[in-house]
């Protein structure tokens, strides 16, 4: 038979099972188990109201269960168990080996980093055009644009990309954009203010907004003492201590690094910066999804409330971050959570632009090498479950964070 | 505390649809000034123009003596209250309050000091640390005037104040409202409503309008007891003023007009030998009419439908001639009139002659 046709087929018999099975198991449930006539019709009625929610919801529990719940036990069982030794138990040597490995290391570090840097970018980006696009006439077309990379597989986008950082020798034409701009560069002025200054300066300005905020959180655990609060207050704190000591570092590092202008650089090549290229594709991909929630949440804020602040002689900026900015900060952390849970299980972009090498692996990247080339279902599993550990404590926040914007 | 000056204020948007034109005003320090009219007449948009909120199209605003109409609205020295209150939800009352200064960079001694006296004049002492939502909704209101307090400025701007409170909240903060004005007044204070009530027991003086302009300034009794054109007349005073078209029969310091279907009726209102056989309308308030058995009256009707009130009884007359329907109010309780005939009078200064709209008292 024709695939199309099979295909066609599977969505028929599919669709057809599901209302076949929600028509008849309630049928069955009110006319032969529970029917609601002869003596005992209230309480029949009662019980089959009772048993009919479960009854809709049984096919989606045996689903979940048999795809999501019995994975993660039997993930759990393989992480403490040997293959090699016909799946006996071993305790956490697994985990031991893991640890073990530098390249679990380098993936954790470079989780950290898109965690960090990846939900930040796509969240302030995705701000900042809505807010931009907000009362532009064309608004709706630009919206339209940034949202696009949403409806691009990420393998997909990781071509374009590859495509972007390609490499040529010296002799022929770029066909990567990177390269052609960057063979612009000689060495003059311009290359002085685009390569030095600009990033230098942007550098500083991100050290100076984190030690920023780290004082007004300071501040506020002053002003209000000591609780649950103060103590992730004190850890957002240390970590904005470090990105002010990463930041400054790499101005540093934009002033004083040589660069080798006039060769062609094979981008995915350079530790350091070929994970950031890769971390652009997600934010290219994720800005549209972080600007269309935040749009509709500026949207949302009374009119009213921008122009009072307007009559008490607030200026746009403050206008923005005064007013705005708190009205949707609900939506603003579930947007950034949003994207957190998307970066932390990122696999499909390291996978098909560098595949971990020269120090960027994931640890998404990691656990499919173990697992299925390394054939290590114990190391591998192991990771797995980091990555759960990982992710549940975002998730379980992100649900929390989102339940309370609807209400 | 401030005077303003509009002249010849106009509206227009995207350069051909006229909201507002020719809007010529003198306000005084220390007045209440209300904007009244239907619908869709610009009162709001005239208010956001002199908040600095919509941008004046045409003709010069000044306050105290100087041209603001390219004044951000911040410093103009306005306040304004908004319709739905425009809380910032995320501020405790006191940051509500103390924002503006806090932008205008005011020590925090005189924030706190500020910000005291407001909650004290509106009681909201015990509600400082609450956020909005926790605040009933005259609260929010009271808030909402207090942000304005707490900057002390020229001028303050209300937006249909009340229009989101129930009726007897309504009532209590407009109470309200006229003892803040009382307790200040030298503060000059500029309040659209639709609300007659509002308008009549508020105002030192309404500003009515209509057809993108204005139709009548005035104090409220002016407005009611001396309407310059038809249109003020009808919009003022509840059920509106009857209409009844008629032809002068008499003219000198008082004139005749004797009514189409009807008798002759005497108004106050002076009149040229020239308007003799002059085609005009007849106005007489409801509640100014007697029933009488004598006979000058102005016409005698048959009584539709009665509405006894308690206070006072509504008739509801048979169409007289070519005229619309017309309204008595009469005190007490008047029973059994239904479906009799009835003379009506109306003692001669409670009568208003127009010719094409406008009022013969004005000429």
């Amino acid at each position: 038979m024709n695939p199309a046709l099979q295909g066609l087929m599977t969505i028929i018999i599919g669709v057809g099972g599901c209302v076949a099975y929600f028509y008849f198991s309630n049928q069955f449930l009110d006319k032969v188990l529970l029917p609601a006539k002869g003596a005992n019709a209230g309480r029949n009625i009662n019980r089959a109201n009772l048993i009919r929610p479960w009854l809709f919801l049984f096919p989606a529990i045996v689903a979940l269960g048999l795809y999501l719940a019995y994975p993660v036990v039997a993930t759990l069982w393989y992480s403490v168990t040997d293959r090699n030794q016909g799946g006996a138990f071993v305790g956490f040597a697994n985990y031991q080996r893991m640890m073990a490995e530098p390249k679990f290391w380098e993936a954790l570090r470079n989780n950290m980093l898109w965690l960090i840097i990846v939900p930040a970018a796509s969240t302030a980006f995705g701000l900042l055009a809505a807010q931009l696009t907000d009362r532009i006439k064309w608004g709706a077309f630009a919206k339209s644009l940034i949202f696009m990379p949403m409806a691009i597989s990420f393998v997909g986008a990781s071509v374009i990309f590859k495509l972007i950082y390609d490499t040529r020798p010296v002799d022929q034409n770029q066909i990567g954009a990177l390269n052609a701009l960057w063979l612009q560069f000689d060495g003059g002025i311009g290359s002085f203010l685009i390569l030095r200054l600009l990033p230098g300066a942007l550098m500083i300005f991100a050290a100076a907004l984190a030690l920023f905020m780290a004082y007004t959180n300071a501040q506020a655990i002053r002003d209000k003492g000591f609780s649950a609060n103060a103590a992730l207050r004190a850890v957002l704190i240390a970590i904005l201590g470090y990105v002010v000591y990463a930041t400054l570092g790499l101005a540093y590092g934009a002033f004083t690094n040589v660069h080798p202008y006039g060769e062609p650089q094979t981008w995915m090549t350079i530790p350091g910066w070929n994970s950031f290229l890769l971390m652009v594709v997600l934010i290219w991909i994720q800005t549209g999804f972080a600007m269309v929630i935040l749009s509709a949440a500026l949207r949302g804020i009374p009119e009213e409330t921008i122009e009072a602040a307007i009559v008490d002689g607030a200026n746009p900026f403050q206008v923005f971050f005064k007013i705005k900015m708190p009205q949707i900060a609900g939506t603003i952390v579930v947007v950034w959570t949003t994207i957190t849970l998307v970066v932390l299980k990122v696999f499909d972009i390291v996978f098909a632009m560098t595949n971990g090498q020269w120090e960027t692996q994931v640890l998404a990247n990691y656990m499919f090498d173990k697992l299925f080339r390394a054939s290590d279902w114990g190391v591998g599993s192991a990771s797995a479950m980091v990555i759960m550990l990982l992710v549940s404590p975002i998730l379980v926040w992100n649900v929390y964070n989102a339940r309370k914007e609807m209400r | 505390m401030a005077e303003l000056k509009l002249t010849g204020v106009a509206k227009t948007y995207g350069g051909t649809v006229d909201v507002l034109k020719d809007i010529n005003l003198d306000i005084k320090t220390g007045e209440l000034i209300v904007f009244v009219g239907p619908s869709g007449c610009g009162k709001s948009t005239l208010l956001r123009m002199i908040a600095g909120l919509e941008k004046i199209t045409g003709g010069e605003l000044q306050i105290d003596g100087q041209v603001v109409n390219d004044v951000p609205p911040a410093q103009r020295g306005i306040a304004m209250v908004f319709q739905s209150y425009a809380l910032y939800p995320h501020m405790t009352v006191r940051e509500n309050m103390s924002f503006a200064l806090k932008l205008a960079k005011k020590s925090k001694a005189d924030i706190e000091t500020a910000v005291a006296r407001a909650a004290k004049i509106l009681q909201l002492e015990d509600y400082l640390d609450r956020l909005p939502k926790a605040l009933s909704g005259g609260q929010r209101q009271r808030v909402a005037i207090g942000r304005s307090i707490v900057r002390d400025p020229k001028v303050y701007l209300f937006d249909e104040p009340l229009s989101n409170l129930d009726a007897a909240l309504r009532v209590a903060t407009r109470i309200e409202i006229a003892q803040l004005k009382e307790s200040m007044p030298e503060s000059t204070m500029i309040y659209v409503t639709h609300d007659q009530v509002e308008a009549m027991t508020l105002a030192t003086r309404i500003v009515v309008l209509a057809n993108k302009g204005i139709a009548q300034v005035g104090t409220p009794l002016e407005l009611y007891e001396r309407p310059e054109n038809e249109f003020v007349a009808q919009f003022i005073g509840s059920p509106a003023m009857n209409l009844l078209a008629g032809e002068i029969v008499g003219t000198g310091p008082v004139t005749k007009v004797k009514l189409h279907g009807g008798g002759i009726v005497t108004s106050a209102a002076p009149t040229r030998d020239s308007d003799m056989g002059l085609q005009v309308n007849v106005g007489i308030r409801p509640e100014d009419m007697i029933a009488t058995d004598g006979e000058d009256y102005a016409f005698e009707g048959k009584v539709n439908i009665t509405e006894a009130l308690g206070e006072v009884t509504l008739l509801y007359f048979d169409k007289l001639g070519d005229n619309a329907a017309v309204i008595g109010k009469l005190p007490g309780i008047h029973t059994g009139l239904r479906g009799t005939s009835v003379r009506m009078a109306a003692s001669p200064d409670k009568v208003q002659v127009f010719v094409n709209g406008q009022s013969l008292y004005y000429r």
